[in-house]
């Protein structure tokens, strides 16, 4: 068990000594050395060596009995008091390309209370089935009861794949419902593909805070899950005129069993959007210099019907909520456009936003490190920038 | 009442953008990353010392981690900042757990630790960035979950906390124990006084391997873990663009609305 260097085949060609991230191999004698200390098995040094030197071996473990019965593609359709998370129809275009490349067909899962006209919306963006559990226990989103309903509709209909949304209900999901069932999960993809070969799912996201993509394969347990980050999935133009099986699935939750209570829930008060579901971004960082100065970004980003971000320095300066950070301690976005305004660029910020569409960066700064990932970088002033901008806007979409 | 916080020991992320690259090949040489404790974990182990300052009643906290012998360091920092006691969980059989597996091991200690009326973990890791151990922890516990938590309130047996959901935020009710996990807004983690990190020198750190939590084996490290990494790449990188200096504003708005019209936002 475990990972080993076949010393034989090791020719001391070093590039295993590149490839891993936590460096801990390193040449004796001209052959690899692993020191298990610092080792994680990730199985970087397997995939770069040319010479099959490196062999990880698994244990059987204990997989999942009948493997081959699951078949279909599943996804979990987040709704919220009777409306639908965006991303439920990303993940719907995503799961109608991987269920045709395998042949096989696309579900959703619908948990509510009186949820049912939302079905005829999953069958728009692709679905060809709906399980739907109708129960007064799912009225809100509470981790105990949802995770018994899906592990019972997985149990019931066995799909191969189950995707659902990075947001933070299917991120308090997944996990449960994979230790429930004992399957794989693997978080906020950011690409997904159908091995040819194996009919594998291949899962790719980013680790390291974007610094390291990983791809992930779950060959053993089913069905094969992942979290899907949103805003990366395109969804299909909804058809209304598809049709597709409604299925009403009965599962028994007992009221006893729920130990948590929603007693309130407190919608932020804003003057913009909210960066998780915005296509256009405007940022502020310490380079905006007061609290005040925040009002010419939220000018423009209401202009161009998006949301003001801020780097930590700007939240930790209390001039913008925690909510709305970006980056490392914040949240990670990719919205169309991201508009930077005095933000320098900390590499703890640019793991948040660098996976943008479009990003313009203004800063007085010439040598910041944002526009290294800038697609267009203004060196200039923002308080004399960005309102004429907001004006200039304005005039084009009047 | 006893709380345990989960945390674990990640390379230093501001570090690892640093790295030089091997002038030869081009490749990234990563080796000599210092690491540090994960900082949503910081925020765990705080509240979990504001609650013990808090309440009236005796309160232990024991901090918990599973990785290599040198996590013993980041054990210490967290023994520093007021953690009374600290557990390694530490086997060669452990390596390469995925998040079911490595919940599956804390899971397991956490049940050897026997009582606890609250777990603490970060809402994630730096490092992994999955956010996935805590549930999985819960799950194999049984216990309910609160995850990204901003505030907390304690009362007898039970908790109320703030829960950051997308455009707000929950009140929970929950009764104990429960798990839960922390988001940046809930607390300032405490820089160690000097006193405090010479008294985390000298406290006993436990550790523990597989034989002593008498686990399944199989649902260990790279056996029990249903996933496996395929393939591991740097992305490319991001390149800059185009850069204009010396533009009026006007000129500089002109650009900028160009960009825009050309990329269909207007």
């Amino acid at each position: 068990m475990g990972i080993q260097i076949d010393v034989e085949k090791c020719n001391g060609c070093k590039k295993c000594v590149l490839a891993c991230p936590f460096g801990a191999i390193e040449l004796v004698e001209k052959k690899a050395q692993i020191n298990y200390d610092e080792c994680t098995v990730c199985g970087a040094c397997a995939n770069a060596c040319e010479f099959e030197a490196i062999v990880i071996e698994r244990g059987a473990g204990k997989g999942t009995e009948n493997i081959e019965e699951y078949k279909e593609v599943l996804v979990f359709a987040e709704q919220h008091n009777g409306e639908m998370k965006g991303c439920t129809y990303e993940l719907l275009g995503e799961g109608r390309k991987l269920a045709d490349k395998l042949g096989e067909e696309l579900s959703a899962v619908l948990l509510g209370n009186q949820v049912e006209p939302l079905a005829k919306e999953l069958f728009a963006h692709g679905a060809d089935k709906v399980y739907l559990i109708d129960n007064e226990n799912l009225a809100v989103y509470l981790t105990g009861p949802y995770t018994t309903a899906v592990a019972a509709v997985i149990a019931k209909y066995k799909p191969a794949i189950v995707l659902y949304g990075a947001t933070t209900t299917g991120r308090d999901l997944a996990p449960r419902v994979a230790a429930r069932i004992q399957t794989g999960l693997t978080a906020d993809c950011t690409g997904l593909d159908i091995d040819e070969e194996t009919g594998l799912l291949l899962q790719t996201r980013p680790a390291f805070g974007g610094n390291i993509m990983a791809t992930i394969k779950c060959p053993r347990h089913r069905p094969q899950m992942s979290t899907v980050r949103p805003k990366v999935m395109k969804k299909l133009e909804p058809d209304y005129s598809r049709e597709g099986e409604l299925i009403k699935v009965d599962v028994e939750i007992n009221p006893k069993s729920i130990k948590a209570k929603i007693l309130e829930v407190i919608k932020e008060v804003k003057t913009t959007g909210d960066i998780e579901e915005a296509d256009i971004i405007v940022a502020g960082g310490w380079g905006m210099g007061d609290p005040e100065n925040f009002k010419i970004l939220e000018d423009l980003a209401n202009t161009l019907g998006g949301a003001v971000g801020a780097s930590r320095a700007a939240v930790d300066a209390e001039w913008q909520p925690q909510s709305n950070q970006v980056g490392q301690t914040g949240k990670t976005v990719c919205p169309k456009l991201y508009i930077a305004c005095g933000i320098s660029g900390a590499v703890q910020h640019l793991v948040g936003m660098q996976t943008s569409d479009l990003i313009i960066a203004i800063n007085k700064d010439p040598d910041a490190p944002i526009f290294n990932v800038a697609n267009y970088g203004i060196i200039g002033d923002v308080f004399q920038i960005v309102p004429e901008l907001t004006k200039e806007v304005q005039k084009l979409l009047s | 009442m006893e709380i345990i916080v989960c945390i674990k020991q990640v390379p230093d992320i501001a570090e690892i953008a640093k790295v030089k690259t091997d002038p030869e090949t081009g490749t990234i040489i990563r080796e000599g990353v210092p690491s540090v404790v994960n900082p949503f974990d910081e925020f765990a182990v705080e509240e979990a010392v504001r609650v013990k300052e808090r309440l009236e009643e005796d309160v232990n906290v024991t901090v918990i981690t599973m990785g290599p012998p040198q996590a013993e360091e980041a054990l210490r920092k967290c023994l520093s900042m007021g953690a009374d006691n600290a557990i390694l969980l530490s086997d060669r059989e452990f390596a390469g757990g995925d998040t079911l597996a490595t919940g599956y091991v804390l899971a397991i200690a956490i049940k050897k630790i026997g009582d606890y009326d609250m777990i603490f973990c970060g809402m994630q890791a730096t490092d992994g960035d999955t956010a996935q151990v805590g549930p999985s922890i819960a799950e194999n516990l049984h216990i309910p979950q609160i995850t990204y938590i901003k505030k907390l309130e304690v009362e007898k047996k039970k908790v109320i906390a703030h829960r950051e959901i997308e455009g707000g935020e929950e009140v929970i009710q929950c009764r104990m124990p429960v798990l839960m996990t922390t988001v940046k807004s809930l607390n300032e983690p405490r820089i160690p006084k000097f006193k405090a990190i010479n008294k985390a020198l000298a406290t006993e750190i436990v550790v523990w391997n597989a034989a002593d939590l008498e686990c399944e084996m199989d649902r260990l490290g790279l056996s029990g873990s249903p996933t496996n990494v395929v393939k591991v790449f740097s992305p490319e990188p991001r390149a800059g663009g185009q850069k204009f200096e010396g533009l009026s504003a006007d000129e500089a708005v002109a650009k900028i609305v160009g960009v825009l019209q050309e990329e269909k936002v207007l």
